[in-house]
């Protein structure tokens, strides 16, 4: 029990190019260059990528899910923010 | 002893917070929201889902050896470069569900000591031996598509990250069971020994297979809750049944007889097996079956001589950690 619990990562992907790298999950590793190599073999077995990016967990900063309201309220009761508030009459045709 | 009393007040007005918190997170998973790692949860849900990923990853990981025994004697190169490819999607499979309940806040090191300790339990299928090629092709066929049958409701399960890592295990078990159904296909075309090999290995693995789904539902002690919390969308009654109905007509095809006499057909066409014996699964459960003793030790091996490799990879994140402060430093 000697070896500290070792760091963990989250790994991202991109699978395709010109698509952005999307969260596939996490793992642990000791150090950047093992956790790329851990997150190949582990999300990248069946060609899924062509690019892995792997973040220490403890980089990230979330929002808190019990201020959900407060965060994101202001933007829903915005709908004139939406091209559906606007009318447009039929005969101008597609805007 | 003010304190103490203070303490009290506390936590009874963490009682009444709880109730109200308690009731919003029922109507969420009512309303087939998904509870994520930072969501409020009741102290049993996390308790629940703790005990039930991390056996699930236990069983990921032992479910290796048994079949990891046979790589180096795997008839052809092709069969063994997809049992290779096979045992290595367990471990992966295992790796996602650790992460996937340490996300409730239990680290790696303590699940895996958990396990090594014999303190945790995994699937009790793995405590049985593979004694001939075709207990390969049973494995992947039978135990695989049992899993699957298990793990398909389980990729709705109201907890995120074990049902974004479920979806991930069910594409890639597939290929799992496919795998293991050629082999049976191919023994049961070859000669008459091949055809027997089949025959046998179905025969030691039938029963504990239908164990797999658990004790029958008058008796198992998890059920209600678990449904209630939608961690559990279908009965182990209910699982077992799918599974022998579409496993009978595929042993039909094979040419193969399912070991039990007792086995009839239903008038809705569902296949009855006859009485499963739960003494044995309670044997095996308790640590008694047959290679329960020869899966912890290996495992305790497996951890032990690599010891050093996590230690070395540990000290040369440190060394190079340190290097970058004192170069940041000058």
């Amino acid at each position: 029990m000697a070896t500290p619990n070792s760091p963990l990562w989250e790994v991202f992907i991109r699978s395709r190019n010109g698509l952005a790298h999307k969260h596939v999950g996490s793992l642990h590793a000791a150090d950047a260059t093992l956790a790329l190599q851990a997150a190949r073999d582990i999300y990248t077995r069946r060609g899924e990528g062509l690019s892995i990016w792997v973040v220490p967990s403890s980089a990230i900063t979330a929002s808190d899910p019990a201020e959900k309201g407060m965060m994101f309220e202001p933007a829903e009761s915005k709908i004139y923010r939406h091209p559906t508030f606007y009318d447009v009459p039929e005969e101008v045709g597609h805007m | 002893m003010y304190t103490q009393a203070l303490n009290t007040s506390d936590a009874d007005d963490r009682n009444v917070e709880d109730a109200a918190r308690a009731a919003a997170f029922q109507a969420r998973i009512d309303a087939d929201e998904r509870i994520e790692p930072n969501d409020w949860m009741p102290a049993a849900y996390r308790k629940t889902l703790t005990r039930q990923i991390s056996q699930h990853a236990h069983s990921e990981i032992v479910g290796m050896l048994p079949e990891g025994n046979w790589i180096t004697r795997a008839p052809t190169l092709r069969r063994k470069a997809a049992l290779l490819a096979k045992v290595q999607d367990e471990c992966g499979h295992g790796l996602y569900l650790y992460a996937a309940a340490e996300t409730l806040g239990t680290s790696r090191e303590e699940l895996v000591d958990a396990m090594l300790t014999g303190k945790a339990k995994y699937s009790l299928i793995f405590n049985y031996p593979t004694l001939t090629w075709a207990d390969i092709g049973t494995i992947g066929w039978l135990v695989d598509g049992a899993a699957i049958m298990n793990q398909i409701p389980l990729c709705r399960c109201s907890y995120g990250p074990y049902a974004r890592a479920m979806i991930r295990v069910c594409k890639e078990e597939s290929f799992h069971q496919r795998q293991g159904f050629e082999i049976m296909l191919t023994l049961c075309r070859g000669t008459d020994e091949q055809k027997a090999m089949a025959q046998d290995a179905l025969n030691r693995w039938w029963w504990p297979v239908l164990m797999m789904f658990g004790p029958p539902d008058k008796v198992s002690q998890h059920s209600d809750t678990s449904t209630k919390w939608k961690i559990k969308r279908f009965s182990n009654d209910e699982l077992r049944q799918k599974f022998v109905d579409a496993t009978v007509p595929q042993a039909q095809f094979l040419g193969l007889t399912i070991p039990d006499s007792e086995m009839k057909q239903d008038e809705a066409g569902h296949w009855v097996p006859g009485p499963i014996d739960w003494d044995e699964f309670k044997q095996v459960l308790a640590g008694n079956g047959p290679c329960n003793r020869d899966r912890l030790a290996a495992r305790r091996k497996a951890h032990d001589e690599g010891a050093w490799v996590r230690e070395a990879a540990a000290a040369y994140a440190e060394k190079r950690k340190r290097r970058q402060f004192a170069q940041a430093a000058e």
